[in-house]
């Protein structure tokens, strides 16, 4: 789950990570307010949507007047601000953040995030901020200093001083580094996070750090036990599809192409739509039924995976471990006839009683095509896909 | 020979009164695994499943003598659940239950390294020596006693690879799978090892998926420590970056993780590729003449 930047900051007050000043506004009068409150003659203005490249995409601006920030907000606010990072469509702004302005030195980098690789939490820090500093570590790697936390001991101020020393930071800003240090490896911890991302973290002309950007990725799996988080989420900048799959469990990624899956496990669904590219063919969806599938799961996939008007066949590929696959045989035939499905769906079943799901299937009077195994099931489908079979 | 578990590995389960748990732990005992008893706090004294039910993993041990302990505890148990089997002196817990917050992982894995535990998982089908004993929610009638080591991120296709190596006649020495989540308790490493030393294990079966540098690490142990033919197969060529495919671990994120990356690395190190899940059992037979 991602926040919002205003949302992460005011995490980050909590944590005493210093930040600007500002707050967010939902209308344009609210932002004038805002603005006016903030005492100062230039603002930052920045539109609040789930995705990088906003800067690029014209969603953040330093205005010089109130009526340009309420401009903006009137601008922004109901509509979709598109960057690299989103579709075609956009992500919609529903807040503005105001902030004052900060005259900037230098711009530095600073993250946080679990690396699997040492099984740690990790902090990086690096003088190379406010560039993509993916190319930073890509290219030059070796300017992008690391601390590993121990789980068991936490941080200590030997790892962020050294940190600090890396970026070449005075005393004074050395020691504000270490409270932000600390603060980010509680806050990460205390709200089980999974990414924090400060790009820049800036020294002040006036030789002070602040945090100018904040992103904060939370571990889906931990929501049950951070209801603070939890208020947070904004369905607003989630697919609808995808949200309405959580729902049911369903674990669903839309793609381009048109032949719709339906998988159990997330490893075998994308070996599904590999072997669908292998065969010429192009998967419209990724979608994981999960270990627990029923008869409602499979009729909530199937409505999902028809949602997508690109689909014009579907292929199920049900290796049956905990699944039984003549409860699946069953929920296809129920969604098949309550739903009169017309595109052609290809059914392999393998595993957990395969041999009663593909008796189930074969007594039905439905447009089914059975496939024996996985290769057969993608070729079948592929055809179908083509218009080759129907 | 196996890896791992035995015929005569004592396994005992958490959770055991569950649901879940319970219509495993049958299809485990049906199976030929010595469950010697289970654990559910406050059921202790029970019987279930014709077995003894216990308060925690140290009375549960020291009444049965249990070495193996598979989990199937709700998530936000699982943490303490692990740390109490590790601290009760269970050497191999296997923990089938998705779901457990990454923090959480931290702390457990270098507490179980440090207590001298393995733990397999979480979010994982579990381990199976075919013909013998299996702690997981695998089928296991797919599985023929063999030749072929198999390690998995991911369950389903773990039984993808049973199945072409059950068809050929290949068989199987053991099946792990370390699970999908972005700390598992044991890698690829420390299994492709075990089959290493395990002297039935004849060839490996490795199968990955995007997301972190597992796969990676993997193929540089292989080329300095496996003499063992290995085909692998990597799950998510067509996953598109920055979209989690469902495994928690499953991300390409900055750029990294991609399927390309991690074929090219198991090339390097010699090991045989197939990009296509149903041409792994092929893939044996093409690097053994078998």
């Amino acid at each position: 789950m991602n926040l919002h930047e205003y949302q992460a900051k005011q995490l980050f007050r909590e944590y005493d990570i210093s930040v600007s000043e500002g707050l967010s506004a939902s209308s344009s009068q609210e932002a004038e307010k805002i603005a006016l409150s903030l005492n100062v003659d230039k603002w930052v203005v920045k539109a609040q949507v789930h995705a990088g490249g906003r800067g690029k995409s014209g969603g953040v601006e330093v205005v010089d007047s109130l009526e340009k920030v309420k401009a903006f907000a009137d601008k922004w606010l109901g509509k979709n601000l598109v960057t690299f990072q989103t579709d075609e469509k956009g992500q919609p702004v529903n807040q503005i953040l105001i902030e004052t302005v900060t005259d900037i030195d230098k711009e530095l980098y600073l993250g946080a995030v679990i690396d699997r690789a040492s099984q740690r939490l990790v902090v990086m820090a690096s003088t190379e901020g406010g560039v993509n500093i993916e190319e930073v570590a890509e290219e030059t790697p070796d300017k992008i200093y690391k601390a590993e936390i121990d789980p068991i001991q936490g941080p200590n101020q030997l790892q962020a001083e050294k940190l600090a020393s890396s970026m070449s930071l005075n005393e004074v800003q050395t020691s504000q580094f270490i409270e932000i240090f600390n603060g980010l490896v509680r806050l990460f911890i205390d709200k089980d996070l999974s990414l924090v991302e400060v790009n820049p973290l800036v020294v002040t002309s006036s030789g002070d750090l602040i945090c100018l950007d904040a992103k904060i990725n939370v571990d889906s799996n931990a929501l049950y036990r951070q209801e603070q988080i939890l208020e947070l989420r904004d369905p607003s900048q989630e697919d609808p599809r995808e949200a309405s799959a959580a729902e049911w469990d369903l674990s669903y990624v839309a793609l381009e192409g048109n032949i719709g899956c339906m998988v159990n496990g997330a490893g075998l669904a994308m070996g599904t739509m590999d072997i669908i590219k292998l065969h010429g063919g192009e998967p419209a969806n990724f979608l994981d039924v999960g270990g627990t599938a029923d008869s409602k799961r499979v009729a909530e996939a199937f409505k999902i995976i028809l949602s997508d008007e690109n689909v014009n066949t579907v292929l199920i590929n049900i290796f049956g471990g905990i699944v039984r696959c003549d409860v699946i045989a069953d929920g296809i035939v129920e969604a098949l006839t309550v739903m009169g499905v017309s595109v052609p769906v290809i059914v392999r079943l393998e595993g957990n009683s395969a041999q009663k799901g593909l008796k189930i299937l074969d007594e039905c009077e439905l447009n089914i095509i059975p496939a024996s195994n996985l290769e057969e099931a993608a070729s079948l489908a592929v055809k179908a896909s083509n218009g080759d079979i129907t | 020979m196996s890896i791992l578990i035995n015929e005569s590995t004592k396994v005992i389960c958490q959770g055991f009164t569950g649901g879940q748990a319970t219509q495993h732990c049958i299809q485990c005992i049906d199976y030929g695994t010595q469950l010697v008893g289970g654990v559910t706090p406050g059921k202790g004294g029970q019987i279930h499943l014709d077995l003894p039910v216990f308060n925690s993993v140290k009375e549960a041990v020291d009444a049965t003598g249990a070495s193996a302990s598979i989990i199937f505890v709700p998530a936000k148990f699982c943490k303490s659940s692990i740390l109490e089997a590790a601290e009760s002196g269970i050497s191999l817990i296997v923990c089938i239950t998705e779901g457990i917050p990454t923090i959480d992982m931290l702390e457990v894995k270098v507490r179980c390294d440090q207590l001298g535990a393995r733990l397999i998982g979480p979010n994982c089908p579990g381990i199976i020596t075919p013909g013998e004993a299996k702690m997981g929610i695998m089928p296991g009638d797919i599985h023929l006693p063999g030749k072929v080591g198999i390690i998995s991120r991911s369950g389903t296709l773990t039984y993808e690879a049973v199945k072409q190596t059950t068809d050929l006649g290949f068989g199987q020495t053991s099946c792990v799978g370390i699970g999908g989540d972005p700390i598992p308790g044991t890698s690829f490493i420390d299994v492709l090892d075990l089959f290493e030393k395990d002297n039935s294990t004849q060839a490996i079966v490795m199968v990955g998926e995007i997301g972190g540098t597992a796969e990676e690490a993997a193929a540089e142990f292989i080329q300095s420590n496996v003499t063992k033919p290995v085909v692998s197969y990597i799950a998510g060529v067509t996953a598109p970056p920055g979209k989690r495919m469902g495994h928690a671990g499953a991300i390409i994120a900055g750029g990294k993780g991609t399927a390309e990356d991690k074929f090219k690395a198991l090339e390097s190190a010699g090991v045989y590729t197939v990009k296509s899940p149903a041409e792994i059992g092929k893939g044996i037979a093409e690097v053994t003449g078998w």
